[in-house]
């Protein structure tokens, strides 16, 4: 065991030393091989970072969504639905929500306007989110007015701006008080914009959403696993699209790979006969060039990975964050929670350090295979 | 005592450019003592070291180290009895360049496993036997000619054989390293060495160091001192 490990110690040395013989080659690559893992590494973390927190942030949403559907399009939907949905078993409780989009024309952005089920502020004052705040250069006491439907102007006092941590919601947010709401967009008393519902017992959330169906035939009822799958293959696609546009580079990169790693030069292979003719068998050399092929994909994995955790969890990866995370106006600026998966990590691992050690090792199995008394010639 | 008996070696057999570089050899060496391989280029010195040192297999013919058959041999066992019977002094030294001296001379003893402080202190220990200590942390390619290949002595004695080979060893140095390096085989010699050496120099053949010349020509023995 001690000698084995010796061994090993020793070819290691040995071929730490040798890719420092071999400084520019072995930068170059290092180099290389390191930007494309960073790149891969940070697509992943950032998609994966934002599923997490998508998944997060759906843990907290309604069940089940009520919204009345007229002619196809989402109307508003009256009181006497959410009476008739209160009375079918099952149903814990249904609570008519109001929200809708305002465009601001100073600062060309759209804002997310809502009633808070609870804590709502009092009429004339709104809470904005950071977002909000950061477009309007807005601070606690100032007035922002918009026009309501009729023309007439809304006047309300900013009493709070929701802390940023929870920036990735709550960016776009406008809370107003029910009355300023009504008022802004002159919906009349009795009113939502839809129904959130919540279910006494969770497997029977499918049985509910069938019995409000029947009673209610002009609703459409939204569950939550329906949002979960489809903000995953939002995400998917996304990610996707990121990792078809970058294959072209990655591909590019395992041609590189493979002429560096495989195309031994005529001073490598008089090196591997003279090892040879001085009594290193073929396994040793094919080990000690595995080591080295080791040493420089291990080292662009980690630099790689270490670069693209700095760049998606301390820096929020500006290179990806327009085409990963959406087209909204107003960017939620927030910090995303480390979350990585180990999964993901062996699946970039594998693809990336496994080829170019095998890349390294197959040419050297060729040379290492010949005579060593070439050497003597 | 290494035998050797009807050794045959083929290049190319069976292309136009077919090369029989031995052609039956018949020998008899014993352990101790200095040999020296004398002919022209062509004649088959070399080819007969690198088959005697297990570098390579005969054509046909056995080569026997002892009272072991090694002419046929499988690669590991040829490998294993190379490292812990031979080392090696090549004609144009053959080190490895962008590494120390110090680390020339340890290589030979890297996959064997051993303790590194012991291996670096033996190597150490063995250039400054041949006065190489100032230069163990030099680079290979900044040696000269004479400290090349004394770095290739001690790389050859790093692993203690029994049989130290070198080929052409005088090719690359003047008269007095020449003189030097006979100096260095008389140091092997005394200690219990066995010594077998190509060579075409005069120098070298007629060194009262050397107790054996075998003289080859077209493959063949040609005459044995």
């Amino acid at each position: 065991m001690n000698g084995w490990f010796n061994r090993q110690r020793a070819l290691l040395d040995f071929a730490v030393s040798s890719l420092g013989r071999r400084k520019g080659k072995t930068l170059g690559l290092l180099a290389v091989y390191g930007l494309i893992v960073f790149v891969l590494a940070s697509a992943m973390l950032f998609s994966h970072a934002l599923r997490h927190e998508a998944k997060q942030v759906l843990a907290g949403t309604p069940e089940v969504l009520v919204q009345r559907l007229i002619a196809g399009r989402h109307d508003l939907i009256p009181d006497t639905h959410l009476a008739a949905i209160r009375t079918i078993r099952g149903v814990k409780s249904a609570q008519g929500r109001l929200w809708g989009y305002l465009f601001d024309p100073a600062a060309a952005a759209n804002y997310t306007l809502m009633v808070p089920p609870a804590d709502a502020p009092a009429v004339g004052q709104a809470v904005i989110g950071a977002g909000v705040a950061a477009v309007r250069d807005a601070a606690i006491g100032d007035v922002m007015s918009f026009r309501a439907h009729d023309g007439t102007l809304v006047s309300f006092t900013i009493q709070a701006i929701i802390a940023p941590e929870s920036a990735l919601v709550s960016a776009d947010l406008f809370l107003v008080a029910e009355a300023d709401y009504r008022r802004l967009f002159g919906i009349p008393d009795g009113r939502f914009t839809d129904i959130v519902v919540t279910v006494r017992n969770p497997r029977e959330v499918r049985t509910v959403a069938e019995k409000i169906d029947t009673a209610l035939p002009d609703t459409r009822i939204i569950l939550r696993d329906e949002i979960k799958r489809t903000y995953e293959s939002v995400f998917d696609w996304r990610e996707g699209m990121v990792v078809l546009l970058l294959s072209g580079a990655v591909l590019a990169f395992f041609i590189f790979a493979w002429e560096k790693a495989s195309g031994l030069s005529a001073e490598e292979k008089r090196e591997i006969g003279i090892l040879k003719a001085v009594g290193w068998e073929t396994a040793d050399v094919i080990g000690l060039k595995s080591l080295e092929g080791l040493v420089v994909s291990l080292t662009a994995f980690l630099l790689g990975y270490l670069l693209a955790w700095v760049h998606v969890f301390q820096f929020g990866a500006p290179l990806f964050e327009p085409v990963l995370k959406g087209w909204s106006v107003l960017y939620p600026d927030f910090r995303l929670t480390p979350h990585v998966d180990e999964l993901q990590v062996a699946t970039l691992f594998f693809f990336t350090v496994f080829p170019y050690t095998l890349a390294n090792v197959v040419p050297i199995w060729r040379a290492a295979t010949v005579d060593p008394d070439q050497v003597m010639r | 005592m290494i035998r050797l008996s009807q050794v045959k070696k083929v290049f190319n057999q069976g292309r136009h450019n077919e090369f029989w570089a031995l052609r039956g050899v018949d020998l008899h060496l014993d352990m101790g003592g200095v040999t020296v391989f004398r002919g022209p280029s062509g004649s088959g010195k070399t080819t007969l070291l690198t088959m005697v040192g297990c570098l390579a297999r005969p054509s046909s013919g056995r080569i026997s180290l002892g009272e072991r058959d090694i002419s046929a041999l499988p690669e590991r066992f040829l490998t294993d009895i190379r490292r812990s019977t031979f080392g090696f002094v090549f004609q144009s030294f053959n080190l490895l360049k962008g590494i120390t001296a110090l680390e020339n001379v340890m290589i030979p003893a890297y996959p064997l496993g051993g303790d590194h402080g012991a291996l670096k202190r033996r190597a150490l220990a063995l250039l400054e036997r041949l006065e190489m200590a100032d230069k163990a942390q030099s680079q290979a390619e900044w040696l000269s000619g004479g400290e090349a290949q004394r770095v290739a002595i001690a790389r050859a004695l790093i692993n203690d054989p029994r049989v130290v080979i070198a080929d052409e060893p005088t090719a690359n140095l003047d008269s007095e390293r020449s003189a030097q390096f006979l100096d260095i085989v008389a140091g092997l010699k005394r200690d219990g060495k066995t010594v077998l050496m190509t060579s075409h120099d005069p120098l070298v053949a007629d060194a009262p160091v050397v107790d054996r010349v075998i003289g080859l020509r077209d493959g063949l023995i040609d005459g044995a001192g």
